[in-house]
């Protein structure tokens, strides 16, 4: 695990038994010794803390501000509220997805973007290039980034001195210098994401373990979490083939914004909904115990390729396997029976509605 | 009398008259996480020493476990099918899963005993 990156809290997680492993060129904490099934089962019921520093986070500040982002990604700015967040994405001239964000309005003019670890170089990358002729400042961020997600996750807050209970799904604000938080996160359930200095984080952490409903969470645990809640995984479930209307995360773009938009990627996008896509990206519930896995080719009765699984593995709080991928948009409606080959085992899978787990988010 | 002998691969095979119970290690059970899935061949299937013989799945990832010698599957370890989480908690004991009679038992020698299976983790 040479030449990777490790997070600033990478002691306290070592203090804490975590087992560690790669991901996007980090050191990351996977499981902790509870186990994902503990983390995991732990985070719905209660409150799980996530250590995901290594996304990285972008201010985006100046009069421009607004102009900028609305070429940059399919998002309406201008109308997005001070102190709201919008998932959004980063396309290229064929509307491929490079990435996907959260933008946040802080201000007038003054925006947040949460961008993938993996993605971090290149999106700083297109969107300097994009700045140029904007009047407008990107600004990368040294922050530890935590989620502390589950249905304490309110009330343990409280306890450690920020009430957030205001605060509703998709909400920010900015509780002290250098801070920010919003009401998100990647699991399905109610929680917040917290920016905070480097230097305040060992204190802040330690605060919020002093409430025993507190349990680290590794990133095994946020990946079947987000599979349950039917979130997708960049590098998995999206990549620059994918569009977003394959993916099915078309709902992101205003229908305004489709039509009549400017933002890179536009016009691709617009020819694409014209001719109408052949696949989509759909849930899949394998038949019995044996989980389905990322890779594995999809078919149909006749034994033809009729798609893919780009997620899979066990779902603790579903109780059974769970899987994502694509299929042709004729076999897309739920309780089509589809089959995968699993080391020669032909296993029966069903489309199934997403998410596998109700979202439990703390709307307005 | 039995003689338990340890791999590489973090398995272990306990020898009882003639017949060879196989299961890994608590090291390997701890390195791989919670299991949720266990696939067992058929009885009477026939292994290759270095065939798989089981694939364990955890939440993330399945792995393979090798037929640490030529033979014949005699039983599986049925449990493991409604509860797979037997080889977490007790990776040498009721979360064993397969017994085999092994053809040319030759071919364990070289295996570990406990003792330097311990220190090879270390």
């Amino acid at each position: 695990m040479r030449d990777l990156k490790t997070l600033p809290l990478e002691t306290m997680h070592e203090e804490a038994g975590a087992r560690f492993g790669a991901f996007a060129g980090w050191r990351m904490p996977l499981t902790y010794p509870a186990g994902v099934m503990k983390e995991h089962q732990h985070t719905r019921e209660k409150a799980g803390l996530f250590d995901i520093s290594h996304m990285r986070l972008f201010e985006v500040e100046g009069a421009d501000a607004c102009a900028f982002l609305s070429l940059a990604c399919p998002l309406d700015a201008v109308a997005l509220e001070s102190g709201r967040s919008k998932y959004s994405m980063l396309l290229n001239e064929q509307a491929g997805i490079l990435d996907d964000i959260i933008v946040t309005r802080l201000d007038t003019d003054r925006f947040m973007i949460v961008a993938n670890a993996g993605n971090a170089e290149k999106d700083h990358r297109i969107l300097s290039g994009l700045a140029r002729g904007f009047n407008v400042s990107l600004k990368p961020l040294d922050r530890v980034l935590l989620a502390l997600q589950g249905p304490e996750a309110e009330s343990v807050l409280i306890g450690a001195g920020l009430d957030l209970s205001d605060l509703s799904f998709m909400s920010a604000v900015e509780p002290q210098q250098d801070w920010f938080v919003t009401r998100s996160g990647y699991t399905g359930e109610d929680g917040f994401e917290i920016a905070l200095p480097p230097s305040h984080a060992q204190a802040f952490v330690e605060k919020l373990f002093s409430d025993e409903r507190v349990m680290w969470a590794g990133l095994a645990a946020r990946d079947s979490l987000r599979l349950e809640a039917g979130l997708c995984l960049y590098g998995q479930d999206l990549d620059e083939n994918m569009d977003p209307a394959r993916a099915a995360i078309l709902w992101a773009i205003p229908k305004k914004l489709r039509e009549e938009g400017s933002f890179v990627g536009a016009d691709a996008l617009r020819g694409l909904l014209a001719k109408g896509v052949e696949e989509t990206r759909v849930g899949l519930k394998p038949e019995g115990r044996q989980p389905v896995r990322a890779g594995a080719i999809l078919m149909n009765e006749a034994g033809e390729a009729v798609g893919r699984v780009t997620s899979g593995g066990f779902g603790p709080s579903a109780g059974h396997p769970v899987a994502m991928g694509y299929v042709s948009r004729a076999l897309r409606e739920p309780g089509t029976i589809l089959f995968a080959d699993v080391r020669g085992n032909r296993v029966p899978l069903r489309v199934h509605p997403l998410p596998f787990m109700p979202h439990r988010y703390r709307k307005g | 009398m039995s003689k338990t002998y340890f791999t590489k691969d973090h398995e272990w095979i306990r020898i009882e008259g003639g017949t060879a119970t196989v299961g890994i290690t608590d090291y390997a059970q701890e390195q791989l996480g919670d299991l949720v899935y266990v696939e067992l061949p058929e009885s009477g299937k026939s292994l290759a020493k270095g065939d798989t013989a089981v694939v364990v799945e955890s939440v993330k990832a399945a792995s393979d476990v090798y037929a640490p010698a030529d033979g014949e599957v005699t039983e599986v370890n049925e449990a493991l099918s409604s509860d797979p989480s037997l080889v977490n908690s007790a990776p040498m004991g009721d979360g064993w899963l397969w017994k085999m009679r092994i053809t040319d038992e030759s071919q364990l020698e070289g295996l570990m005993d406990e003792d330097a299976y311990k220190a090879s983790i270390e």
